[in-house]
């Protein structure tokens, strides 16, 4: 069962990479139109310290601003989600600035946070990622059933208590839901910055570097690269969620 | 016997668009200690409005709740509540979910005594052997059993019960009748049941208080002088059954439709 379990997924990554190969193979692509998966190896091994490096900077920097994000998520969510004229005032504003385009935030922090590479880096990785969770913590919180309150309410139970006790884990399976993509948008974030204010730290600076030199194997394994990591943290999340919300999990049948 | 519950002259309305919508109207109340008052009506009729009223969650307009001789103004720990949804926390298992009330009310308690008294009160409504269980597990019934454990984990004096057994089918529903009779016999408690059904005030309580349309007062009381260790069957004897009708006319009253009564 387990084994199944991991080997279904590892087909379906050998089946995309094979059909891979095979497209561009069959079209005659020279790898500077399209690389194929057989030229990533070479690039991997020439460069592996840079991979290394650099995956290391973009990791921990998505990580970090992702850690931003769950908290100040978290607190927006519980002001929306308890307060009827918290949520009216702050939805406009969180979905206009949801709205802007990222990539256009990122020079406006580069003047304004001059040569503080680390910290825009991880400033947008918060930027772009605490959306999703601030919303799904305030939907949770409100639409809480009254009877919930109830049953400690009627004790005289202290709005904390009833919290903790009940909104509190009532709410993670909608928080991980919400971490989850999250995840991906952290990532967003941080290549965001790498790549539109070069500073020569993280993958990003790496697919730069491969764009400059017309490396074009080298930008493929860059984003083969990524896309690892966001599986990496992706499943992280999905480990935490089994841990601590577990219990929402149905058998099936 | 002494007055558990004294309901005076309890008026409220809510503040809607449309002006003030009064739900209750002069209503009176008394419940004697260790009875079980059911309360039925028309829908809409301001039932839960009752329920919040007496454990404290709200206060009325006008008129007074007393408990135990004491004005209620806040909610109280001698109070358990169960609701037509059995409101079950799903990250604990069935066990946890029992001994919840007791965590607010007795802190000081050990969490071994605490398990001995949820442990003791699931083997009583028959669900020996299911206390790991997470409530998803468990069919409707038997989360509705565990919920009503859970309103008396703590031995409130008052036990309020909002249609909690509305949601379930007809033999799933009388099997928590009988349950709920045989808590009686072991757990002293007094109870207020609002319920939409005739039957299971006439098996349950010792007094049924018929409420009018909205805005609800009390139209009419039946004492139900059945005996205490009653079964099933005697829903279907001639006492219980020119009760049933009695209430029967009664419900046709306050739902304003005298006229067409025995149409």
């Amino acid at each position: 069962m387990s084994g199944k379990k991991i080997a279904t997924p590892i087909l379906s990554i050998l089946a995309f990479l094979a059909i891979w190969e095979f497209i561009v193979w069959i079209n005659g692509w020279p790898n500077y139109v399209m690389a194929s998966p057989s030229d990533l190896p070479e690039a991997y091994i020439r460069y592996w310290q840079l991979f290394l490096i650099d995956s290391w900077q973009t990791l921990w920097r998505t990580v970090a601003g992702l850690a931003l994000s769950i908290l100040f998520g978290t607190f927006l969510g519980m002001i929306m989600g308890f307060s009827r004229s918290a949520r009216d005032a702050l939805y406009p504003l969180l979905v206009g600035f949801n709205a802007i385009p990222k990539a256009t935030v990122v020079p406006v922090l580069a003047l304004l946070f001059i040569g503080q590479h680390d910290f825009n880096t991880v400033l947008m990785a918060f930027l772009i990622s605490f959306f999703p969770i601030a919303v799904s913590v305030g939907i949770g919180l409100s639409t809480l059933e009254p009877e919930y309150r109830d049953i400690l309410g009627a004790l005289g139970a202290s709005k904390f208590t009833i919290f903790r006790k009940i909104a509190l884990p009532k709410t993670l399976p909608e928080f991980f839901g919400a971490l989850k993509v999250s995840v991906t948008l952290a990532f967003i974030g941080t290549n965001l910055v790498e790549i539109i204010s070069p500073h020569g730290k993280g993958l990003g600076a790496l697919f730069l570097s491969g764009q400059t030199n017309g490396d074009y194997p080298l930008m493929f394994a860059v984003l083969i690269a990524l896309a690892a990591l966001g599986i990496v943290l992706y499943y992280a999340v999905v480990l935490l969620e089994k841990i601590f919300a577990g219990w929402a999990e149905r058998q099936p049948g | 016997m002494d007055t558990l519950i004294d309901i005076r002259g309890v008026s409220h309305a809510y503040q809607t668009r449309h002006g003030p919508l009064p739900v209750l109207d002069g209503l009176d109340i008394t419940v004697p200690q260790g009875e079980f008052c059911a309360v039925v009506g028309p829908s809409g009729c301001g039932k839960s409005t009752l329920t919040r009223l007496v454990a404290g969650l709200m206060k009325p307009d006008q008129g007074e709740v007393w408990l135990h001789g004491e004005k209620v103004t806040s909610p109280r720990k001698t109070v358990g509540m169960a609701f037509q949804n059995p409101v079950m926390l799903e990250w604990r298992s069935i066990l946890e979910n029992v001994i919840l009330p007791l965590e607010i009310v007795a802190p000081a308690m050990s969490k071994a005594e605490k398990y001995a008294r949820a442990e003791h009160l699931l083997e009583m409504v028959g669900l020996k052997g299911f206390e790991t269980k997470r409530p998803s597990e468990l069919s409707g019934g038997m989360r509705q059993r565990a919920s009503l454990c859970r309103a008396i984990v703590h031995k409130p004096d008052v036990l309020i019960m909002d249609e909690p057994f509305g949601a379930l089918d007809n033999f799933t529903r009388e099997d928590l009748w009988q349950t709920m009779r045989d808590l009686r016999s072991n757990e002293p408690f007094t109870a207020v049941l609002i319920t939409h059904d005739l039957r299971e005030s006439v098996f349950l309580g010792d007094q049924v208080v018929v409420l009018s349309g909205r805005p609800a007062r009390t139209q009419y009381l039946l004492e139900v002088d059945l005996p205490a260790d009653r079964g099933i069957d005697i829903l279907y004897e001639p006492k219980a059954v020119d009760m049933l009708h009695v209430l029967r006319d009664q419900i046709r009253i306050a739902q304003g439709r005298d006229g067409e009564a025995h149409a």
